[in-house]
């Protein structure tokens, strides 16, 4: 299947023409948080107003991407988000608690259901195919993938817009913080690997797709395949996974010009990524990509956005010149909190 | 028409029964689950009346396996995905490529109200254990490692129609030849934070619902798990057991009306029953009987009213919504109907719709009221329509 065209809202210039690359954005803390656009060109604001900000954010990436595509009747629209709505889940759950139960305005319940997003970019269309959205912690973008090829191969559509969101709230970044996913320290997003320690920096983000089975003449790039497994029980088990994906996509790991990794900067993350590195990917480019985004459950659309463009490009960024070859085929890598780990194959048109 | 999917085996848990057994019984006695709150913990306990799991956590948790402090929509699932599971046959999964597909729309709620409690008064305060499987996605997983399930583990949550959602991609799995054997349904257990979500909205029924009655006045909501085993042609030839039914037809479509409300012509129902049709090779008069989305509310029993009115025109099959007795079990919905509709294929049977009294004006058909056993059905249709204009429809047919 082939990305005709991809939106990206992030803690970096990602979005619409903006200088990605030449201004990287740098974090100090523990949190990066997301470069919201102008809705107004975007989203008709009568409707922005009763939304909140990550139904902004998914709407937006989700029509910008139809509007780059020139597609306003696609075929099938699924959603990934491992925490849904959750300033909405949040506002409600609050005033439930702090009101014991009374008077509450039904708003942020509606809003907080986890297929809103996709349901909101339906109703905005008036598009009345398939609609899905996976729930599936760091999965959930990888499993819409795979229905979304699924939904391309056998023939029940020929364009798909799949996105991946996720967004961090005071309130989730304070639990999760305790659960001693982040840095004590604050650390900057360009020291995190140089920094190890314990924990990682919180990210978030809402990247779209549109993704064909036919190629356009002018995609980003195509994807090979997707695959994710659970919980695998030790890095043997993930190295046979590799081996079996590469393989069922006829690559060899040498064919692969860039990798990019889930590595998030925490001790025991980093871990699973390096005895890889060091026996499987020993010569092959490598980008941390969530120095960039963050670390939360959806990030691999992030990646899929960064693999997209760096094939569109043709060059592997944050790779010296003299070491560039160029770029045919990208493998991400990641996994969150070692329990769901998925892969995607990217290769040039 | 591809290979079609069968179903080896089913597993349910709701107001009406801890098994599939106690389920039937209740269908064929007419006894309703619907109940006044025992169990949730509410301000609203005497209000509205609810389908609860007539069984405390600690209960739960001796049945399910599960410690008491792990949510309620974690054990329900557990204990209808095993029944499932043992239902087949199956003894040893190992060298099967085997799914775990489970949709919910709380996830662990039920324990994050709890925390919430104590950490809203001071955010380093309320137990971590308590939210530590707040999101949907972990529910499935501890439900997964106890049943040993690893080769593909997903959570779907589309609101009410989740469960049908679930079970349409494990089939399309198998089809794609992925998988060999799905358990795939949802759950869901009651919280405080969808009933008083509800409550809001305005569609609670004080008293015992009545589906597509004229004087309907809202739903029950109700709480427990659904799960069906879906099994390729060529794997079922290696069980011993006789096979429940084929699922011959599923189909997603979108009503895009509104947020929570359905279109007063039923767009999104009739689209999703109409694929199912043409998905299983089969005309509207093939259906011999409809599981209901019938919810209770006003604006559902209309709406889906409305697009059956259009589709079954000149042969209006028996119909009838379970609701009545298990009240709205949300993302769990799609799965126990699943079952229920799965057991009405492979037994021949018809539910009635309870408490039905009046018949809604402009229908030109009324729901089965008596429970009634029907050798001749081949072919039973369950609806499932959610929030976002989610509506799906799945198809069991005899093999």
């Amino acid at each position: 299947m082939y990305i005709r065209a991809a939106s990206n809202i992030s803690p970096q210039n990602t979005f619409g023409n903006q200088p990605f690359l030449s201004e990287l954005i740098e974090y100090n803390g523990d949190r990066l948080t997301c470069i919201e656009p102008d809705y107004k060109t975007l989203i008709d604001p009568k409707l922005t107003r009763r939304m909140s900000r990550i139904i902004k954010m998914g709407v937006a990436a989700g029509m910008d991407c139809l509007h780059q595509a020139g597609i306003n009747a696609p075929d099938a629209i699924i959603t990934g988000t491992a925490y849904g709505c959750l300033e909405d889940t949040n506002t409600f759950l609050s005033k439930m608690v702090q009101q014991n139960e009374e008077a509450l305005a039904p708003t942020a319940f509606i809003q907080s259901t986890h297929n809103t997003i996709s349901a909101q970019i339906a109703l905005l269309l008036q598009c009345h195919r398939y609609n899905n959205t996976f729930v599936n912690g760091g999965a959930s973008f990888e499993n819409g993938l795979l229905d979304a090829m699924m939904l391309l191969y056998e023939g029940e559509a020929s364009n798909v817009l799949i996105g991946g969101i996720d967004e961090i709230t005071i309130n989730s970044h304070a639990i999760l913080k305790r659960m001693g996913l982040y840095r004590r320290k604050p650390v900057s997003n360009f020291e995190l690997f140089n920094t190890p320690g314990k924990g990682t920096m919180a990210g978030e983000g809402s990247a779209f797709f549109l993704l064909s089975r036919e190629a356009s003449g002018n995609d980003w790039a195509k994807i090979d395949g997707v695959s994710s497994f659970y919980k695998p029980r030790n890095v043997a088990e993930i190295q046979q996974h590799i081996r079996t994906f590469l393989l069922t996509q006829n690559t060899d790991i040498n064919e692969i010009g860039l990798l990019l990794t889930g590595s998030n900067g925490d001790l025991k993350n980093v871990a699973v990524y390096e005895q890889l590195l060091q026996y499987d990917f020993d010569n092959v480019p490598v980008i941390n990509y969530k120095a960039l985004c963050g670390e939360y459950p959806t990030s691999s659309a992030f990646a899929m956005w960064l693999a997209a463009h760096e094939i569109k490009n043709g060059v592997c960024s944050f790779v010296s010149s003299r070491n560039q070859i160029p770029l045919k085929k990208v493998l991400i890598y990641n996994h969150y909190q070692n329990i769901h780990h998925s892969l995607i194959l990217l290769s040039a048109c | 028409m591809d290979q079609p999917v069968l179903i080896a085996g089913v597993g349910v848990i709701s107001a009406i029964g801890n098994t599939v057994a106690q389920n039937l019984l209740s269908l064929e006695q007419e006894k309703t689950g619907i109940a006044p709150i025992q169990y949730l913990d509410t301000e609203h306990r005497d209000e509205f009346p609810v389908g609860e799991v007539k069984l405390s956590n600690d209960e739960l948790a001796e049945l399910s396996g599960f410690k008491p402090c792990i949510s309620r929509t974690a054990m329900l699932s557990l204990i209808a995905a095993k029944e499932a599971l043992t239902d087949t046959g199956i003894t040893n999964l190992l060298g099967l490529r085997t799914g775990f597909i489970s949709a919910n729309t709380v996830g662990g709620m039920d324990k994050t109200e709890d925390f919430f409690r104590d950490f809203l008064a001071d955010n380093t305060k309320g137990r971590l254990r308590n939210v530590v499987n707040h999101e949907c996605g972990a529910v499935t997983n501890l439900v997964a490692d106890q049943l040993g399930i690893r080769h593909h583990v997903s959570t779907i949550s589309t609101a009410c129609s989740s469960s049908a959602n679930a079970i349409m991609y494990g089939a399309r799995l198998i089809k794609n030849n992925m998988l060999d054997v799905v358990i795939a349904g949802g759950t869901d257990a009651l919280t405080r934070f969808t009933l008083n979500g509800f409550n809001t909205l305005m569609i609670l029924d004080k008293q015992p619902c009545q589906p597509f009655d004229a004087n309907r006045r809202g739903l029950n909501l109700g709480e427990g798990a659904g799960y069906v085993v879906l099994v390729s042609k060529r794997f079922a030839s290696s069980l011993k057991k006789e096979l429940c039914c084929t699922l011959s037809g599923y189909h997603n479509a979108n009503d895009a009306y509104h947020q929570t409300a359905s279109s007063p012509e039923g767009t999104g129902s009739l689209l999703a029953m109409k694929g199912a049709l043409q998905k299983a090779g089969l005309q509207s008069s093939d259906i011999d009987y409809i599981n209901l989305h019938g919810t209770g509310t006003q604006n559902n029993d209309s709406s889906e009213g409305a697009a059956i009115s259009r589709l079954f025109t000149g042969h209006y099959p028996k119909m009838s919504s379970t609701k009545a007795f298990t009240g709205h079990t949300l993302g769990a919905s799609g799965g126990i109907e699943a079952v229920f509709s799965a057991l009405a294929v492979q037994r021949g049977l018809v539910y009635p719709n309870l408490r039905f009294e009046t018949p809604m004006e402009g229908l030109p058909f009324t729901p089965e009221t008596r429970f009634s056993k029907q050798p001749e059905i081949k072919h039973v249709l369950s609806n499932s329509f959610g929030f976002g204009g989610n509506c799906s429809s799945l198809i069991f047919s005899k093999p």
